[in-house]
């Protein structure tokens, strides 16, 4: 079985029921605090942007979306990453730039990729995915295909330029795109307040013409079913629909930020809301699963995560020639 | 003459505090920077001194406020943009080359953009593709752009209050794996470094090294490396104009030339500095110009890759030693590495 079959199957258990939607983000969850070990312990290179806090959103996605609907992510793409399909080896393996990783280590934390489950290259620059979703929704549209894409962006980006030109494009041409913001309330060092006058980025589809939808970002449930309804409309030729997902890090922006610009008390109260808690506590309640079950999960969770990290750092670097290979297609060169 | 030690980005906090306290129209513009002190702390404290009309933070939106600067520039007063990574100017390089490079010409001289762009580039510490670029070539070749390159604190320092006074928009450029290098250095006025003036880092009879930027560290170390040759190295310190006469005069005196750069071989400054001087000093040199930079390929993530990408000390010795002992231009490792294949 390929590495690409692997990520795929990976992406099917999503849709066999909310027990695996559970588990992705527990094993999200692991996986980011074992990357963070793994910073600390010297394995990590240049910087890396951790999504603990914004697990729901990565796998309500990933559950909504089919595999061949294309996601244009940002460089806090770990745990979509994974959602996708990416299986935890793949990701940490490219964070610490080894062969394993799921472009043999040449990109990085910022730059995870694996098409075959519709994640594009993602975005280390502030909003240039918005423009690529846009035209992969434009690639569907060309061919009259029902697939669709996703561009999925933070709260800062919403102030880029090219959220503006591509909502409006988009909008214009009723492309098959959905506009998903990870509305974090922070963009790098500044909160959202100081940077953007409307409290909800939703309101600004209304210049659009697009519907603009607030869903609760800590809830797997209501993320997949509000992505669901935007990527129906897509496929319907209905044109885009902007989502924002209200959701929290708990880490700073990244590896360097402690996040000591925030209000004191803030990320307690969101913890209180947190993802894998709130999912557990719905799995409880239904009778979907009990007790003995959610540990079993989370120690199975822990030992595959355990595992992924020792094949990693069995894993040796990439060769050097390399950095020579895929720079242009081979009969150019 | 007041010496002091700083870190890197702590002398290019000095140079950006002495502006903003002699110069009431100087005011920093960018992401980050006054609250939060500038995510390389390049900025810190700046604002608790000067207020938020002077250090004002912006939301990510760099074509937003870069333009803004553009025009408060054009306006009266002397704007220091900061591009957290200078590969964020992309999605603003329009204002920068295409309007504020040309409103001068254009005004037959009447609006002028006094504006500096300074921001972190450069490869080393791991942080893939689109973090690690020097970037350089973006802004070359633009007549009406001013185009620096810091190699330690002294000019971290004495060139960002140069460009900063200068009537012209310049951009100057700090790499980032410098920024924690403590240096000793001059501050005020005779720390101040003229623009479009090359430093003679050491002097030597046998080659002329000429680089920029984190390669001047590198070359002092190849340097060190090559204990049976005399290197002169040179560090042109600004890109746009660059310093024609230190480095011809030099190369003269040595008859060879070795250009290291931190850049692509392909539209890298190297290839101007190679042809200026093989067009100067034609048939006065013992040697044809050789050239070291990095592949024509995007920058690596992992560490062995990134290693290998940028010249190394190692590298440079050994490029500059088979061009002495051989008479002819080594060629680069990744096409040594063709050829076998």
């Amino acid at each position: 079985m390929s590495a690409d079959d692997v990520s795929l199957k990976r992406r099917q258990a999503l849709q066999d029921g909310p027990v695996q939607r559970l588990e992705r983000m527990m094993e999200i969850r692991r996986v980011e605090e074992s990357v963070l070990e793994l910073f600390n312990d010297g394995y990590v290179r240049g910087s890396t942007h951790l999504a603990i806090g914004q697990e729901a959103v990565a796998v309500g996605l990933a559950a909504a979306a089919r595999p061949t609907d294309m996601v244009a992510c940002t460089y806090r793409g770990h745990g979509t990453a994974l959602a996708l399909g990416l299986p935890p080896e793949a990701v940490i393996g490219e964070i610490c730039g080894r062969q394993v990783g799921c472009t043999d280590g040449l990109g990085g934390s910022m730059h995870l990729v694996e098409p075959d489950v519709g994640l594009l290259p993602t975005f280390a620059i502030v909003g240039a995915g918005i423009p690529v979703a846009t035209g992969a929704a434009l690639t569907a549209w060309v061919r009259g295909t029902d697939d669709a894409a996703v561009a999925v962006f933070g709260d800062g980006t919403a102030n880029i330029g090219a959220f503006h030109e591509s909502l409006n494009m988009a909008a214009t041409m009723k492309l098959p795109v959905v506009f998903l913001c990870e509305n974090n309330l922070y963009g790098e060092y500044s909160r959202i307040d100081r940077t953007t006058p409307v409290a909800d980025i939703a309101d600004r589809a209304a210049a659009y013409a697009m519907p603009g939808v607030v869903v609760d970002g800590q809830d797997v449930d209501a993320v997949t079913a509000a992505i669901g309804e935007a990527l129906a409309r897509a496929r319907a030729g209905e044109g885009p629909t902007l989502v924002e997902a209200k959701t929290y890090r708990y880490s700073g922006h990244s590896r360097t930020d402690a996040g000591a610009y925030r209000p004191d008390g803030e990320l307690d109260q969101w913890k209180q809301r947190d993802p894998i808690e709130l999912g557990t506590a719905r799995l409880l309640e239904s009778g979907i699963a009990t007790q003995e079950d959610v540990a079993a999960l989370e120690a199975s969770v822990a030992e595959r995560v355990q595992a992924a990290v020792d094949i990693v750092l069995a894993s040796p670097h990439p060769d050097e020639t390399e950095i020579l290979r895929h720079v242009l297609a081979p009969a150019n060169r | 003459m007041t010496t002091t030690r700083l870190r890197v980005r702590q002398a290019v906090l000095q140079a950006l505090h002495d502006e903003l306290e002699s110069d009431p129209d100087v005011v920093l513009i960018g992401e980050d920077i006054a609250a939060a002190g500038g995510v390389f702390k390049a900025t810190e404290g700046l604002v608790d001194t000067f207020g938020p009309k002077r250090v004002i933070d912006t939301p990510i939106s760099e074509m937003g406020f870069l333009g803004a600067a553009v025009g408060a520039a054009a306006t009266g007063l002397k704007p220091v943009v900061e591009m957290m990574f200078i590969e964020f100017i992309g999605v603003a390089l329009d204002q920068l080359t295409t309007q504020a490079a040309r409103f001068r010409y254009l005004s037959r001289g009447r609006v002028t953009v006094p504006l500096v762009v300074r921001g972190s580039a450069g490869a080393g510490l791991g942080f893939g593709a689109q973090h690690s670029q020097m970037l350089d070539h973006w802004f070359r070749g633009n007549a009406g752009l001013k185009v620096c390159v810091v190699s330690n604190a002294q000019n971290a320092y004495g060139l960002l209050r140069s460009a900063i006074r200068d009537p012209d928009p310049v951009v100057v450029l700090e790499p980032r794996v410098l920024y924690g290098e403590r240096q000793e250095l001059v501050v005020g006025e005779e720390g101040i470094v003229p623009l479009g003036k090359a430093r003679t880092v050491r002097e030597g009879g046998d080659v002329t090294v000429v680089t920029a930027g984190a390669m001047v560290p590198v070359v002092e170390q190849a340097a060190a490396l090559m204990s049976d040759t005399s290197v002169e190295i040179v560090d042109l310190q600004t890109l746009v104009p660059w310093d024609t006469d230190t480095v011809v005069a030099s190369t003269a005196s040595t008859g060879r030339l070795v250009v290291v750069e931190e850049g692509p071989w392909t539209g890298g400054w190297s290839n101007d500095v190679a042809a200026h001087v093989s067009s100067e000093l034609f048939g006065r040199l013992r040697a044809p110009v050789a050239r070291v930079t990095c592949p024509d390929a995007p920058i690596p993530h992992s560490g062995p890759l990134e290693a290998r990408y940028l010249p190394s000390p190692e590298y440079v010795a050994e490029q500059t030693t088979r061009l002495i002992t051989t008479g002819r231009a080594p060629l680069p490792w990744w096409a040594e590495e063709e050829k076998v294949q």
